[in-house]
């Protein structure tokens, strides 16, 4: 394979031209979005009647517990308990922008982002390697389903892709876990085995170690399964029929009447052109792979924020619920970003052109 | 050529040009119902879910209980067995009465059937009463079997309640919930869209920035929060309307984004400026010369957007956040089926699993066909 010679003085022009405009303006969008949303996330988050706080004085009193008037008048103080929800609102904000404080988990009794910077790393992990998956065997079956359109094999990837859409995350997930308990004897629950967790808790071995263990990637492959399913089975379905757009154009029909080669027509110029879709709805699937996480880690009791999120919108425990939800929404305005500028990177025409972002 | 072979001749002929004048002269949704019922996988999806919906619509009758009437004596059997031959003779479809015992070693429960006295299975038998629609009263089933023996086609829950029956009545909310929160979406998309794409600048800007948001926030933790402020003490109609208004919050985006696009591409046309130059109002021209040029690709968006919903609300239902006793819905029955150990003893619980399977691929197929018949260039 040649590399084009033209690559570097590209990437040149592309750091300072029309490349570095657009992502200049992308940048300048991301902040109003972030904001909107946390104040979405946050009106969300208040609307249950009453405050923690309230009712975590009662449940102590009921309980016969003195209770520190001290300690829960500066809780109401720090975040405005008694005010509006704006005011509470700009309140939190405040302190995340000015002391990385993102608020006070009255269930767990604990700084919110002690709780849940833990669970971003394994989190962020599943979520990539869970992506990674759905790109690496959604876009070959697709490509496949494509170009051996109406063969057995096209059939079978058809249903298969239908099926996997259909089923819903949590269903898929015990359904597995019920295939594991018959086939192995042991129902799969958790990302760590016992002594894992145990080390990890004890703090003898960090989050990033277990990649080292085969134990933790056998264990990691039925979650990336079963979140990643759904996924994959849009994947391919959308690029077989990319795929068949671009097949049926002019230009293989010319290409072929010119004596190229039918996987260099497949490989450098129908998949080029059919990738665009898969890398603009890039962010859409990470939305989704959090979504699908959320239920299947709550179902498989994953050591990701999911099972986290549910007890806290359980008990209400707003700022720790708000704080995952922004997290969680952050990433995905990272991702969006990050989608968009590679768009564009393979895209020429949308550097040029207004896009719908103005 | 006789003559009278050639009128026929020219009779057929003349047949042949009109159904080809019919053809052309067709408007655009009856060349689209005529795409649509050549799709095969369409047709039969339109065919189940209309089976789904009339089953639905009659739930009283087709089911054989009731949503809360149950058989302590019942508890957690499975699939009721139908016989056809008692003692080696051809009897009819029957079933026996069950009786429980304990194992002596296990002391698992055990069902055995007394197979003393067979029991007919009828149709249309009288039992509970119900109200169709909640208005129209009636007692007849569907089927049952005489003197008080029970069929549980697809086994019973816990409590003794018949799953088929709740299976039946609980797809009362499952599908009637993504029908009102896709309308609810519709208004909302088409009147922000339109907004959106019409009036362009400040107002674009913002909703746009909007949908953004939406976009960004994954769909299942953000209709957890939404389910989680539902305060628990609201009536069963109440929450229903609540989990259908927050199904539908997220559902409009898409939407608005197809018809602020169509919007964008069409208000410069040429019918749209001679309208507009003819005195017609801005309200009468969104609705009479533009909606109607893309209201197949709004079908088309509504069609697949169902299916997330219908996922949306057992999910919802299933964690508890959703439709929650004493209503039921599909989510709330796969509830029993949240651990190991009841899937590997009673594995009926799993049963609804495909009622929602069967729906969500029904209507990606008839949504996949649609999009076809909408498309002109196929």
């Amino acid at each position: 394979m040649t590399t084009r010679a033209v690559a570097p003085s590209g990437l040149r022009k592309a750091l300072t031209g029309h490349m570095a405009k657009y992502i200049y303006r992308r940048i300048l969008i991301f902040i109003p979005t972030i904001l909107i949303m946390s104040a979405v996330i946050f009106f969300i988050i208040q609307l249950p009647p009453g405050d923690y706080a309230s009712s975590y004085i009662a449940s102590l009193k009921a309980e016969g517990n003195v209770v520190d008037a001290t300690t829960l008048n500066e809780l109401r103080n720090r975040f405005g308990l008694d005010e509006a929800w704006y005011v509470q609102y700009f309140k939190w904000m405040r302190n995340i922008v000015t002391r990385f404080d993102f608020g006070y988990s009255f269930e767990q009794a604990q700084d919110v982002w002690t709780i849940v910077a833990p669970l971003l790393p394994m989190t962020i992990a599943v979520s990539l390697i869970t992506m990674l998956f759905t790109y690496l065997v959604g876009i070959p079956l697709g490509i496949y389903s494509a170009v051996h359109q109406y063969s057995v094999g096209d059939y079978v990837l058809t249903t298969i892709g239908f099926l996997g859409m259909a089923v819903p995350n949590f269903l898929f997930a015990i359904l597995i876990m019920f295939g594991t308990y018959i086939w192995t004897g042991t129902a799969f629950i958790g990302l760590f085995s016992k002594e894992m967790s145990l080390a990890i808790q004890s703090g003898t071995m960090q989050w990033y170690e277990c990649f080292s263990y085969s134990d933790f990637w056998s264990r990691l492959l039925v979650p990336v399964i079963v979140i990643g399913t759904s996924g994959t089975c849009g994947t391919l379905r959308s690029m077989r029929a990319q795929m068949l757009d671009e097949l049926g154009c002019q230009y293989v029909l010319c290409a072929r009447a010119k004596g190229v080669s039918e996987r260099r027509i497949i490989y450098k110029y129908c998949l080029r052109a059919a990738l665009n879709p898969t890398v603009s709805g890039l962010s859409g699937s990470l939305a989704s792979v959090f979504s699908g996480s959320t239920i299947s880690a709550i179902v498989m009791n994953l050591q990701i924020v999911g099972p986290t999120l549910y007890n806290a919108l359980k008990s209400q425990d707003m700022y720790l619920a708000g704080t995952i939800l922004l997290v969680m929404g952050f990433l995905i305005c990272v991702g969006t970003l990050l989608s968009d500028i590679m768009l564009a990177w393979l895209d020429p025409r949308i550097r040029f052109t207004e896009r719908s972002v103005e | 050529m006789t003559d009278r072979q050639q009128q026929k001749l020219l009779k057929k002929q003349e047949k042949a040009r009109r159904k080809e004048e019919k053809y052309y002269l067709a408007s655009q949704w009856t060349l689209m119902a005529r795409k649509l019922t050549k799709h095969k996988l369409a047709r039969v999806s339109l065919a189940i879910l209309g089976i789904f919906y009339v089953v639905a619509l009659f739930g009283g009758f087709f089911a054989p209980y009731g949503l809360e009437s149950y058989d302590a004596s019942y508890k957690d059997t499975a699939p009721t067995q139908i016989h056809f031959r008692h003692e080696g003779e051809w009897y009819g479809p029957f079933v026996y009465k069950l009786s429980m015992q304990r194992d002596p070693v296990t002391y698992k429960k055990v069902f055995m059937e007394d197979t003393t006295t067979p029991y007919r299975l009828q149709f249309f038998v009288q039992g509970e009463p119900y109200r169709i629609l909640g208005l129209i009263p009636g007692n007849i089933h569907l089927f049952g079997a005489e003197g008080g023996a029970k069929v549980m086609l697809f086994g019973s829950d816990s409590l003794g309640r018949d799953m088929l029956s709740r299976i039946i009545l609980g797809s009362q909310i499952s599908l009637t919930i993504p029908f009102a929160g896709t309308f609810i979406s519709f208004i909302l998309g088409l009147l922000i869209g339109s907004a959106s794409g019409y009036f362009g600048g400040k107002v674009d800007a913002v909703i746009q920035r909007v949908i953004e948001v939406l976009n960004s926030l994954p769909s299942i933790p953000l209709w957890m929060a939404l389910s989680a402020a539902i305060p628990p003490e609201i009536s069963v109609t109440q929450k229903y309307l609540l989990i259908t208004v927050i199904l539908s919050l997220l559902g409009w985006t898409g939407l608005a984004r197809v018809v602020r696009g169509k919007f964008m591409s069409m208000k410069n046309e040429d019918y749209v400026l001679a309208a507009r130059l003819a005195g017609v109002s801005d309200f009468k021209i969104i609705v009479k010369h533009l909606i109607p040029g893309f209201m197949s690709y709004l079908i088309v968006t509504l069609t697949l957007g169902i299916p997330g919903m219908i996922i949306g609300e057992t999910s919802m239902s299933f964690l508890g956040l959703g439709i929650s006793s004493p209503a039921t819905s599909w989510g709330v029955l796969l509830k029993d089926a949240q651990n190991i150990a009841n899937i590997a003893n009673y594995p009926w619980r799993l049963i609804p699993l495909f009622f929602v399977v069967i729906a969500v691929l029904a209507f990606n197929f008839l949504g996949d066909g649609i999009r076809d018949a909408a498309d002109p260039y196929k």
